[in-house]
C-alpha cells in the first residue's frame, strides 16, 4: 500500500503543476482547472446562456473525458453501465453547480485558489467539509441510489463521442459557437495545450481514482488517508510552481489574502454555504465534478447525465442571475442555494432506508 | 459464510456494507463487486482490519474472499 501512496502523491504533484502552468499559458488566474467554471464556459460557448464574459468551449473538458476514456480502454476498465437513479443524479448535478457558482469554483479550483493564496477558499473548505459530513450522515444510515446495470458500448461511448464533437466545434469555430471577447471566457491557453493538459489529467485521474470528495469522505468514514496525500501534494506542487512562475516571469501568480482575489468574492457565509451545497450533493453523487467526467469517460452513463445536470445548472445560474461575481453573491443565488440545500437534503432523506 | 453483494453499487457503499457486516466479527466474508475501484477500496479496508484478501474474477465481476 506504500506504493499506492507514492503514486497518488506523484499524481497530485503532476496535476498541480499542470494546473499552475495552464494559468501561465493563458487560463484565468487560479483557474488552471475548474470543472464548474469550464462546464459553465462550455454552456456559454454553445449559447445555452447569454453571459458574454463566460463563453468558451473549454478543451480541458473534452481532454479529461477522452484521457479517462483511453486510459480505461487500455486497462480494460471501460465498462458501460448506468441506471442508478439517473434523473436524481441530474438534479444533484444541477444543484452542485448552483453551489459551485455561489463560491465561484468547483472543489478542484478550491484547491487551486488555496495554492494561489486566496484565503476565501480556506473558508469555503470549511463548508465543503461540512457538506461531506452531512452526506456521510446519510451514507452511514443506508443512503443509496441503488445499483447500476451493464449497458451497451454505444451508450458508454456517447459521451466520449460528444467530447470529440466539442473539440471539432471549438477548433472550427462555426458562427453559432460563441467566444467571449472579454472576461474569464476570453482567457485561455491554446486549444492544443488545453487539450493535452486535459488528456494527461484525465488519464492520471482515471488510473488513481483521484477525486476531491473521496479524500475527505474516506478519511472521515474509514480513517483512510491515501487520497488526502494526493490533495496535499496537489496544493503544494501548484503553490511551488506558482512561486517559481512568479519569480521567473516577474508577474504575480500568488496573492495572499481575502480581498481582491481573482474571480472570487469574500462573502464568508455564502462561500461556506455554496461549497456546503456542492460537497453535500457531490457526496450523494459519489464523486466530485472532475470524477464525474472521468467516470463518464469510463462509460458510466449516470455520470454523463450528471454532467448534463451540471451544464443545465450552469445555464440556469447565468440566465437567472444566480452566479456570484467578484462583487459578491446575488439575492437570487442565495435563494437558489438555500433551495438547493433543501432539495438535496430531501433527496438524501428519501433515499435512505429507515 | 456471510456474503455481501455490492455489485452495481458505487463507492463508498461497498466499503460501508463490508464494515457493517464486519460488526458480526466473523472469521470470513465474501464480498461481490463489479468494478476495479470497489475491489481496491474493499481490499484496502479489509487489510486494514486484519483480513487476508483473495480475489476471483469472472466476467468483469469480482468475488473477494476475506479471511482472518
Amino acid at each position: 500500500m506504500k506504493n499506492e501512496q507514492m503514486t497518488i502523491i506523484g499524481a497530485g504533484a503532476v496535476v498541480g503543476i499542470i494546473a499552475s502552468l495552464l494559468v501561465y499559458f493563458g487560463n484565468p488566474a487560479n483557474m488552471g482547472f475548474c470543472i464548474a467554471c469550464f462546464l459553465r464556459d462550455t454552456a456559454g460557448g454553445l449559447g445555452l446562456h447569454a453571459a458574454k464574459v463566460v463563453q468558451y468551449i473549454r478543451p480541458e473538458i473534452s481532454g479529461l473525458i477522452l484521457g479517462a476514456f483511453v486510459a480505461a480502454l487500455v486497462h480494460k476498465e471501460f465498462a458501460p453501465r448506468g441506471g442508478s437513479a439517473p434523473f436524481t443524479r441530474f438534479v444533484l448535478g444541477f444543484f452542485a453547480m448552483v453551489g459551485c457558482l455561489m463560491f465561484l469554483g468547483c472543489p478542484f479550483r478550491m484547491l487551486l485558489r488555496i495554492a494561489g493564496g486566496d484565503l476565501n477558499a480556506l473558508v469555503g473548505l470549511v463548508g465543503f467539509v461540512g457538506g461531506i459530513v452531512a452526506g456521510i450522515f446519510f451514507l452511514n444510515r443506508g443512503y443509496s441510489l441503488k445499483r447500476t446495470y451493464k449497458l451497451t458500448p454505444v451508450e458508454g461511448g456517447l459521451m466520449p463521442a460528444l467530447a470529440v464533437v466539442l473539440l471539432v466545434l471549438v477548433t472550427l469555430g462555426p458562427a453559432f459557437i460563441r467566444f467571449s471577447a472579454a472576461g474569464p471566457g476570453s482567457k485561455h491557453a491554446a486549444v492544443a495545450i488545453s487539450l493535452l493538459a486535459g488528456l494527461a489529467v484525465g488519464a492520471l485521474a482515471q488510473r488513481t481514482r483521484f477525486c476531491m470528495i473521496a479524500g475527505i469522505r474516506d478519511f472521515v468514514l474509514f480513517k483512510e488517508t491515501k487520497m488526502l496525500w494526493g490533495f496535499g501534494s496537489l496544493v503544494v506542487a501548484a503553490l511551488l510552481c506558482n512561486m517559481l512562475l512568479g519569480a521567473v516571469t516577474g508577474s504575480a501568480f500568488i496573492k495572499l489574502g481575502f480581498a481582491g482575489q481573482p474571480i472570487a468574492h469574500n462573502d464568508a457565509l455564502w462561500n461556506v454555504l455554496g461549497l456546503f451545497l456542492a460537497g453535500f450533493a457531490c457526496v450523494l453523487l459519489g464523486g466530485c465534478p472532475m470524477r464525474q467526467l472521468v467516470l463518464a469517460g469510463e462509460g458510466n452513463s449516470d455520470s454523463a447525465l450528471t454532467i448534463l445536470g451540471l451544464i443545465v445548472g450552469a445555464a440556469f445560474c447565468h440566465n437567472f442571475g444566480l452566479a456570484s461575481s467578484a462583487a459578491g453573491p446575488t439575492l437570487n443565488g442565495q435563494i437558489a442555494v438555500v433551495l438547493g440545500i433543501a432539495v438535496v437534503t430531501a433527496i438524501a432523506w428519501f433515499n435512505t432506508k429507515r | 459464510m456471510e456474503i455481501i453483494d455490492a455489485r452495481g453499487l458505487s463507492c463508498p457503499e461497498p466499503v460501508i456494507l463490508t464494515r457493517q457486516a464486519m460488526a458480526s466479527k466473523a472469521e470470513a466474508y465474501k464480498v461481490m463487486v463489479d468494478n476495479n475501484t470497489s475491489k481496491e477500496n474493499v481490499t484496502r479496508y479489509a487489510e486494514h482490519q486484519g483480513y487476508k484478501v483473495s480475489v476471483e474474477e469472472k466476467d468483469g465481476e469480482y468475488t473477494l474472499s476475506l479471511t482472518r
